[in-house]
């Protein structure tokens, strides 16, 4: 049991300091970015430390504030026992869960085809054929009953995403073609199906021009956690999905044949494993999950769909991924990081004037760092022996 | 030029590859450095051509120290390597595989000037008998001559100590003899030559003197009048060795594996396996001998059902074998296959895992859907214990154990259950002397409890030494099957370089070794 905790201290230490790093660096944005400091540099040089120091601790508080709320805020608002107060204090940490919840998903769509030796860029394009399927079952059927057309509703998105994932599966299985070039490509047909779909009547709410579909029925909604904030049970979802991810890699017989397939194909197929099988299906259950994190956009947060809905979800499940080092848990984590980025980075704007582009370039720089292990190692001085962070999880891109 | 080493020691955390190495080469000497894989020979030769820094200790050529901070320092002060894995690019000629790096350029331009390089490369050649087209592709040369290649480009660079890393794992007897003449060429003309090697025989003829490595230190120089096989090998594992593998005579009983008229084809739709017959009969070891590439491996993995068969039957207990790995596996065939990291084994997994990398889909490891986790533990720490895998345990990365403690694993895996079939592809290549011994003993073990064995190798000593009846394959056919009395060294090479199995004289033997493939003979 030590033993693993020491293991999991050790596999953290790369992703933490990568995201203290990237703070670092992102306070020097902060810095540069403002006229003001710049120009205090020369002629008020005391005075610009102070002023840089403010500006930066100003930017990250407001975002953590944002992300995750404010202490002292709901303290007070227990004690004087006023329901709405405390419900907005709760506000930014349900902010940060709606954030998280596809994030979890396209995370690990991503991390684990790449156990199979498959990069899914594609999550993308699979969330957005999740969100089209799913909000066809939302909206089109009537008259049942919450228990039965929820869960229809979320199938019909995984079952869209798996569908959309298998091409470049089957391709890949049969002719070879590379699933970086074909997911890519996927991604471009899957943004304008949902264009051209919300176009058609089938789609299209009556008495608007502008493409955005009809509303998903209450009975197919994900139901909110708490009345009046936005985070919805779909949350429990990503996390049992990480449990399933989890269990699927390290406990199945399928994901076995994933990761061996993934390391080294050749000895798979020596072992006589199907390595085309492995392929077709570790990516429909990637296309499957991620398929799933548009449902949870277009049922729990938005209830239509309009284009460009929840755009760059699924890329940033390649970063979720890679900072989760492509482990469930690490999955989870990198979502919620992630997601409290995106949720901080709007009240950041408004409380400080800084945009939320920052948050942009702080996750740029967190994965850049997460991928070059060798330089945070040399910033902090880590030998490579103890860091442990370069764990093969898969050979390559499975070229 | 002399060469000397004194005092070398290269740490890496947690291990000392080298430890206070002395060693001197002298003008025109070849100097045998023998030891086991792990014993630091690599890592000596690494620091000798300035790709590692040693910790202690210094380099002298004719008595001065030198220092040399990356490989071109050590080409440039005359040390030139042959390394084990070739270092050629397949799709240009010799002579600019040869040139690459040290062009010769003329004009105001600086244009590759081909033609002075090429004169050169006849030269070389013709002083000591490389013989090579200098216009010829590298990818269209056997590799015997890709080997003179990589020779001619040190000369090429003015090498006065020449390093040879396992020069003669990839080639015949004869071209291995050719090889030799070679390097005694060299020497008569004053260049030294390090042999890097675990071959006791070829040590014990072409060096002057030999330098044994044990755990990173020397344990002793000698010369070949001085010892034999047996004090060799007990030099390099620190304990007496059985260097000849101990068997009882096989018994045999009914065939198990019969090949009929087999046809294989490779991946350019060339008959890999031409019309081949076999059997192997429950109780016998066969031994498969031949040069790499004529056909050795396709026939392997037909029959292990990794690769379509052409035509022709093969039969396992009179029945058709199953077509597909997982049907072979549960008719009862063991599979150790040729290469143990890129097939065998998936590196990344832990022992455990990798032990039941070809048995996870049945009980007692799967239920359902699920794998029984602690039976796979609990089966691996037995395994371990019975092979005496060094492992920390069995949750360790396989890629971390040595070549010798991965191959038990393999064996483990494949010989912990009743098998009819036993099929073993190079089962000790790149193998120390202790771990041949071990795993030549437990292929024994298997024959005697009626299993039917068919070993694939190119190592001549591990086929006479195994071997019940010898068969020589040749351009995808079986040209003879010897009793291992009456198969000598001399013979098997000969067999093995296309030579007629009838009668073999001096001048097949010059004709069979180098230059173009002759047609097969006429079965």
């Amino acid at each position: 049991m030590t033993d693993r905790l020491i293991g999991v201290a050790r596999g953290l230490l790369l992703p933490v300091l990568a995201f203290f790093t990237a703070l670092v660096f992102g306070a020097f944005v902060i810095i540069f970015s403002d006229p003001r400091i710049v120009a205090m540099w020369t002629t008020d040089p005391l005075g610009a430390i102070g002023a840089s120091w403010s500006a930066v601790m100003g930017a990250y508080g407001a975002l953590i504030r944002g992300s995750i709320g404010d202490p002292v805020r709901l303290f007070g608002a227990i004690v004087a026992l006023d329901g709405d107060a405390v419900r907005a204090s709760f506000r930014p940490l349900s902010e940060t869960i709606l954030s998280s919840t596809p994030l979890i998903l396209t995370g690990l769509a991503v991390a684990l085809a790449f156990r199979a030796g498959l990069f899914n860029i594609g999550a993308e394009g699979q969330l957005q054929i999740g969100a089209l399927t799913s909000v066809l079952v939302g909206f089109s059927i009537t008259g049942l009953p919450m228990v039965i057309h929820l869960p229809l509703a979320l199938l019909a998105g995984a079952v869209g995403g798996a569908l959309w994932a298998f091409i470049p599966g089957i391709l890949k299985a049969r002719t070879g073609a590379h699933e970086v070039i074909t997911t890519i490509m996927l991604n471009y047909v899957a943004y304008r199906l949902v264009d051209y779909s919300l176009k058609t009547p089938l789609y299209q709410r009556e008495g608007r021009a502008d493409p955005v579909s009809k509303f998903v029925e209450p009975s197919a909604v994900i139901p909110p956690i708490i009345e009046g904030l936005r985070a919805h049970w779909g949350i429990v979802l990503s996390l049992l999905a990480a449990v399933f991810v989890s269990w699927l890699l390290f406990r199945s017989l399928r994901g076995f044949e994933f990761r061996a397939v993934g390391l080294n194909p050749q000895a798979a197929r020596y072992a006589g494993m199907s390595i085309g099988g492995t392929i077709v299906l570790s990516m429909m259950i990637a296309g499957a999950l991620a398929g799933l994190a548009g449902a949870t956009v277009v049922l729990g947060a938005t209830r239509v769909l309009t284009p460009g809905m929840a755009a760059g979800t699924g890329f940033d499940g390649i970063a979720i991924a890679l900072l989760g080092r492509g482990k469930p848990a690490g999955v989870v984590a990198a979502g919620f990081l992630f997601g409290a980025l995106r949720a901080g980075s709007t009240p950041m704007q408004s409380a400080t004037g800084i945009p939320i582009h920052l948050v942009v370039v702080i996750q740029a720089l967190v994965i850049m760092f997460v991928a070059a292990p060798a330089l945070v190692r040399a910033i902090y001085r880590i030998r490579a022996e103890r860091a442990l962070g370069t764990e093969t999880f898969a050979k390559g891109w499975g070229g | 030029m002399k060469l000397e080493l004194r005092g070398i020691t290269k740490r890496f955390p947690g291990v000392v590859a080298n430890e206070g190495v002395d060693l001197v080469v002298q003008p025109g000497e070849i100097l045998g450095l023998l030891g086991e894989n792990g014993a630091g020979k690599t890592t000596l030769m690494n620091v000798l051509y300035g790709l590692y820094q040693p910790d202690e200790g210094e380099i002298l050529l004719d008595d001065q120290p030198v220092v040399f901070n990356d490989p071109g320092d050590a080409i440039a002060a005359g040390i030139g390597m042959v390394h084990q894995h070739f270092m050629l690019v397949p799709v240009f000629t010799v002579t600019e595989n040869v040139m690459l790096g040290v062009e010769s350029v003329s004009g105001p331009i600086r244009i590759l000037d081909r033609a002075a390089a090429r004169k050169r490369i006849l030269e070389i050649s013709e002083r000591h008998g490389l013989r090579v087209n200098p216009d010829a592709l590298v990818e269209d040369l056997p590799v015997g001559v890709r080997q003179r290649v990589e020779i001619i480009k040190t000369l090429y660079r003015r090498s006065d100590v020449l390093i040879l890393d396992e020069p003669s794992a990839v080639l015949t007897p004869q071209e291995t003899e050719e090889l030799f003449g070679v390097m005694r060429s060299l020497v008569e003309g004053g260049t030294s030559i390090i042999f890097i090697t675990h071959k006791l025989n070829e040590v014990l003829e072409v060096a002057d003197r030999i330098t044994v490595l044990r755990r990173g230190k020397v344990v002793g120089t000698t010369t070949p009048p001085e010892t034999d096989k047996e004090k060799l090998a007990a030099m390099m594992v620190g304990r007496d060795v059985h260097l000849t593998v101990e068997k009882a005579p096989a018994t045999p009983g009914d065939p198990m594996l019969e090949i009929r008229d087999l046809v294989v084809r490779d991946e350019r739709g060339h008959a890999a396996v031409d019309h081949l017959d076999l059997t192997v009969r429950a109780g016998e070891i066969v031994a498969v001998a031949g040069v790499q590439g004529n056909g050795q491996t396709e026939l392997a993995e037909a029959i292990a059902g990794l690769r379509t068969v052409d035509s022709g039957r093969i039969l396992l207990e009179g029945r058709p074998i199953p077509e597909s790995p997982r049907g072979v596996y549960a008719a009862g065939v063991a599979h150790v296959p040729e290469d143990r990291i890129e097939e065998g084994l998936v590196p990344g997994f832990n022992v455990a895992e990798n032990l039941v990398l070809t048995g996870y889909w049945q009980p007692p490891y799967a239920r359902g859907l699920a794998l029984e986790r602690d039976r796979i533990a609990a089966d691996a720490g037995e395994s371990i214990a019975q092979y005496d895998i060094r492992t920390p345990s069995a949750f360790n990365d396989i890629g971390n154990l040595s070549g010798g403690n991965q191959q038990k694993v393999i064996v483990a895996r494949e010989f912990s259950r009743p098998v009819k079939l036993l099929l073993a592809v190079q089962p000790t290549r790149g193998l120390d002397v202790g771990s041949i011994e071990y795993i030549h003993a437990r292929i024994v073990e298997k024959r005697d409890d009626g299993a039917a064995v068919l070993i694939v190798s190119t190592e001549l000593d591990e086929v006479l030494g195994l071997g019940d009846r010898i068969a020589v394959m040749y351009q995808g056919r079986i040209v003879a099957i010897l009793e291992p009395e009456e198969a000598s060294l001399e013979r098997l090479g000969l067999l093995m370089g296309g030579a007629h199995p009838e009668e073999h004289t001096a001048e097949e033997l010059a004709a069979a070794a180098p230059g173009p493939r002759p047609e097969a003979p006429p079965s």
